[in-house]
């Protein structure tokens, strides 16, 4: 069992940012997780339910640096990693970082972007580091990238290729609040107000930290069988055009320790498998039926789930 | 209690067991009446339709007047339920109509057993290697099905292969149970009489045309092994397998006497014995075919005054015996008076020609001996033709044949040389049996088929006893001296095995034929004899069924103790934590609340303290320590907490 005074400061973003987005601990637990486990999240929904605002709150209390990258389709890769400019005082050429080089990266619409565009930032994303003009920079730690997401249905937008939707850990959806939130939100004060009043409670050093303490999380054989159980059962049930990679299942696996740290748990138990299961395969996996495709990722993940008995 | 939804066959489950059910009934379709074959393929043709256009399965009620009107015309064909015929009528019959009420996986498992049982029943009817290799077809397609009833969602070609590889890990126990477990002589249950009813083989009768019939046949009538030197197998003009012996006639047939056993075998052997081994394909009849003239019997065998070689009884199932035969023998020399005179019988008013032709023979000539050489040079001088479609013959079937149409097959040529050596007053008969033979060279055995079939005649001489001569041999020496094909005119319709052309095919042929034969002489025909013989081999000094039994046993224990070990191995993992978590499942399922198999200890602790919220603390206590046994550390100290905790939680 981990002590809770480890946990205790985490728990505290949970709650400060439930402050700010009301009636959502869910999924600010899986953004935490996902954070936790070292992976990128990609947050897929209507413009106006609070993605902006829950990639902010997370980077202002975790004491992280933010930046925001609207995306737009006349973006070119520059915009985003930065440019060399002739410095006329010094006669040579001086590179001036992109808004990549910070802890925490939105990158809003990402799927308004070029794909060109679109790949200069999964390209950081996956290395953690910048190659401009023959130098290699590397970014920040931790860098975590929240990409928001339209829904591909509407107007304007440049999907992601399934090998990029790939190198994002999670993908989540918020959602409308429910009713109750909703009138708190109508009633309460100005969410704008309230996130420059957060403050962080937690130093960089100390999120890399509990990084690595995550990664420490016991995983015993039967949670192994379990998750290749599941791996397996995407390869052979006739739902899916095709299984999930091992890179799915090392996310997985990564992903259920991250929530069973947040737990407070020194091992893995497959509910935890179960809770992350939805955000970590859904995005990965392509109904090969149009019974299947009508699911939400909520019932796709169940009817996966229930298929597979835990060993 | 309502049968829970789980069990319920899906569509591609129902595809499964009906393919499983007509792999195993295809292959006895001609095996029973032909009405019924058609009901079962229309039933299961019919559960195919309402599988794929996704219908309701018909009402009990009519399944159950399908039933007893199929079960009223398996009884009206057989005139009886039971016995094994009508037996295996039945169960096709019901093999065809379960999966008409196949809903949940129980019934899927009750096809699936008749598909077993009725691979079973196929080896009542055929033993081939052909056979077997299609029952194990079928058994990985029943498996297959099997192993979709268990995991729907399977893919057809993981079931397929999954299959496959069962049978290939049960190869080890086969083989095993094969070799040892304790033979049984005999078949366990008796094959009824009308399985051989279309087998071919000698009668005990023989009519112009009815050994003409034999030579279109190329299948095996025997096998013979000499030893192994060349000069071991006799030439081929000593090759005469004594069959049935015929010596009465009623002017067309030639039929034998009544069989009286020898009491001792009254002939002087001349020159070494030829030792051999013959596998005799099943016949039907109880006669054995034997060089002439056998000097040892072979076990369970007797010997008829007329030096006939039988068996106590029919041979029904293929049957391997070893003899010793001399060529050269001398019998008869005391042979009884009744015998002779039976041996000159004639039926009046039959073949006027060539008695007139005899008479003159025997008026003419003195001795026995010059009677024989005339009726001999007769034969040779008549220019006699060898056919296989010889023109059909009238009342005097001997005159016809020997002045008119001057064409026949071996059994006109010796019926003819006997009527007239009786007519001349020499006692004589008809032998029949197989002439020649051919060796396989690629197992080494000599192949005796039944275009072989011949017949010759026997004359008694007083001071020779009786002596073979070949009337055919003297008119168309090529039938001895070479084969059937060479005897006949060119494009006679002659069986492949029998042509001296087409040499690939008859290789072909030959190769196969001995494979067949390592199958018969080793699988079909590994009776105790073999078992003893070949167990003697492994070291095993004449074992006994009891000392059999107990290496069978041990044998299968080590391999059972192996498996379970290396189970045991992939298992120790679930440990003692999961067996007491599987227990709380099993005892809160009786109260309404089991545990899916999917479920988490997490998810399925909140369910429980939903429905019992005074145990609520309790059960999540349980369930986190569970989770620490199972996916964290074993501690043997929490165990005994788990264990406890769990047999006092009783909310």
């Amino acid at each position: 069992m981990l002590s809770p005074s480890i946990r205790k400061p985490l728990e505290h973003v949970v709650r400060a940012t439930g402050t700010v987005i009301l009636g959502k601990e869910g999924q600010i637990r899986l953004a935490l997780a996902c954070l936790l486990a070292r992976g990128h999240l990609l947050i897929e929904d209507l413009p106006g339910v609070g993605k902006t605002t829950l990639a902010h709150a997370l980077a202002q209390l975790l004491g992280l640096s933010f930046q925001r990258i609207q995306f737009t389709s006349d973006m070119l890769p520059a915009d985003i990693l930065g440019v060399s400019v002739f410095d006329r005082d010094s006669g040579a050429f001086r590179f001036h970082p992109g808004p990549v080089f910070t802890h925490v990266v939105l990158a809003d619409e990402v799927n308004r972007a070029t794909p060109k565009t679109q790949s200069a930032l999964l390209e950081a994303m996956e290395e953690r580091q910048v190659t401009a003009e023959g130098l290699t920079r590397p970014l920040p730690e931790p860098f975590f990238v929240i990409a928001t997401q339209n829904p591909s249905t509407q107007i304007g937008t440049y999907p992601l290729p399934e090998s990029q939707l790939d190198r994002f850990l999670m993908r989540i959806e918020l959602g409308y609040p429910d009713r109750a939130a909703e009138r708190d939100l109508l009633a309460g004060v100005d969410r704008r107000e309230i996130l420059a009043g957060l403050q962080p409670c937690l130093a960089p050093e100390e999120l890399l930290a509990h990084q690595k303490s995550v990664r420490a999380v016991q995983v015993s054989e039967a949670l192994i069988d379990y998750i290749q159980a599941l791996i397996a059962q995407t390869r052979e049930a006739p739902d899916w055009q095709a299984g999930l990679s091992p890179r799915a299942a090392l996310a997985l696996l990564a992903a259920s320790r991250a929530w069973a740290w947040l737990e407070g748990r020194d091992h893995v138990l497959p509910d935890d498998v179960q809770t992350v299961l939805p955000g970590v395969a859904c995005h990965r996996l392509h109904p090969a039926g149009e019974s299947i495709a009508r699911l939400s990722p909520a019932e796709v993940a169940a009817r996966l789930i229930e298929a597979v008995p835990i060993p | 209690m309502a049968k829970s939804k789980s069990q319920a066959i899906t569509a591609m489950q129902t595809w499964w067991l009906l393919a499983a059910a007509l792999s195993a009934l295809l292959p006895l379709t001609p095996h029973v009446p032909l009405w019924l074959s058609a009901l079962a393929l229309t039933l299961l043709a019919g559960r195919a339709l309402l599988n794929w256009t996704n219908r309701r399965l018909p009402a009990r009620g009519w399944l159950i007047l399908l039933t007893f009107a199929g079960s009223a015309g398996v009884l009206a064909q057989f005139k009886t339920l039971f016995g094994q015929n009508p037996g295996v009528a039945l169960l096709v019959l019901f093999l065809a109509l379960k999966p008409l009420e196949a809903r949940t996986r129980r019934d899927g498992l009750a096809v699936i057993f008749l598909c077993y049982f009725l691979v079973l029943a196929q080896f009542f009817f055929a033993q081939s290697m052909a056979t077997a290799g299609l029952m194990l077809a079928t058994i990985v397609a029943v498996t297959a099905a099997l192993g979709s009833l268990a995991d729907a969602r399977a893919r057809p070609a993981d079931l397929l292969r999954r299959s496959s590889l069962m049978l290939l890990q049960a190869v080890p126990f086969m083989l095993l149970l094969f070799v040892l477990f304790p033979r049984v002589q005999g078949p366990l249950w008796g094959l009824p009489r009308d399985a051989f009813s279309a087998l071919t083989g000698l009668s005990d009768s023989m009519a112009p045309g009815s050994i003409s019939n034999l030579s279109q046949s190329d299948a095996i009538a025997f096998r013979a092994k000499f030893g192994a030197k060349v000069g071991d197998t006799p030439p081929r003009d000593q090759l005469y397998w004594r069959g049935p012996v015929l010596s009465e006639f009623d002017g067309r047939t030639w039929t034998s006497e009544r069989r009286l056993p020898l009491p001792r075998l009254a002939y002087a052997p001349q020159g070494p014995a030829i030792d051999y081994e013959v596998t005799l394909e099943a016949h039907a009849k109880p006669w054995l075919f034997a060089l002439e003239l056998p000097g040892q019997l072979p076990p369970d065998s007797l010997m008829t005054g007329d030096y006939q070689l039988l068996a106590k009884t029919p041979v029904t199932a293929r049957l391997r015996y070893t003899v010793a035969s001399h060529t050269a023998m001398t019998a008869g020399l005391d042979e009884s008076a009744g015998v002779l005179r039976r041996a000159l019988a004639l039926p009046g008013d039959f073949n006027p020609r060539t008695s007139e032709l005899a008479n003159g023979w025997r008026e003419k000539l003195k001795t026995d001996e010059a009677v024989l050489d005339a009726a001999t040079r007769f034969f040779l001088t008549q220019g006699l033709r060898y056919s296989l479609t010889p023109p059909l013959l009238g009342q005097h079937s001997v005159d016809e044949f020997l002045f008119d149409s001057r064409e026949g097959f071996c059994e006109h040529f010796a019926g003819a040389f006997v009527f007239a050596l009786r007519a001349a007053g020499l006692p004589a008969r008809v032998v029949t049996g197989y002439q020649g033979g051919e060796i396989n060279p690629f197992d080494g055995y000599f192949t005796v088929r039944q275009y072989d079939a011949h017949a010759w005649a026997e004359v008694w001489l007083k001071d020779r006893g009786w002596t073979r001569i070949d009337p055919t041999a003297l008119s168309v020496p090529s039938r001895i001296s070479q084969n059937l094909a060479a005897a006949v005119p060119a494009g006679s319709n002659v069986p492949l095995m029998a042509r001296l052309d087409l040499t690939l095919l008859r290789e072909l042929r030959l190769r196969f034929d001995a494979v067949a034969n390592t199958w018969n002489q080793w699988v079909i025909g590994y009776n105790p004899e073999r078992q003893r013989e070949f167990l003697n081999r492994l070291g095993m000094r004449t074992p006994d069924w009891r000392q059999m039994t107990a290496t069978l046993a041990v044998l299968a224990g080590l391999v059972l103790l192996g498996l379970t070990a290396w189970a045991l191995r992939q298992r120790r993992r679930t440990d003692a934590a999961q067996r007491v978590w599987l227990k709380l499942g099993r005892r809160l399922g009786r109260r309404g609340l089991p545990r899916a198999s999917w479920e988490g200890p997490l998810a399925y602790a909140a369910r429980i303290a939903a429905r019992f919220p005074e145990s609520a603390t309790e059960i999540r206590a349980i369930s986190a320590l569970y989770g620490r046994l199972r996916y964290g550390s074993l501690d043997p100290v929490l165990l005994d907490e788990l264990k406890t905790r769990v047999t006092r939680f009783q909310p």
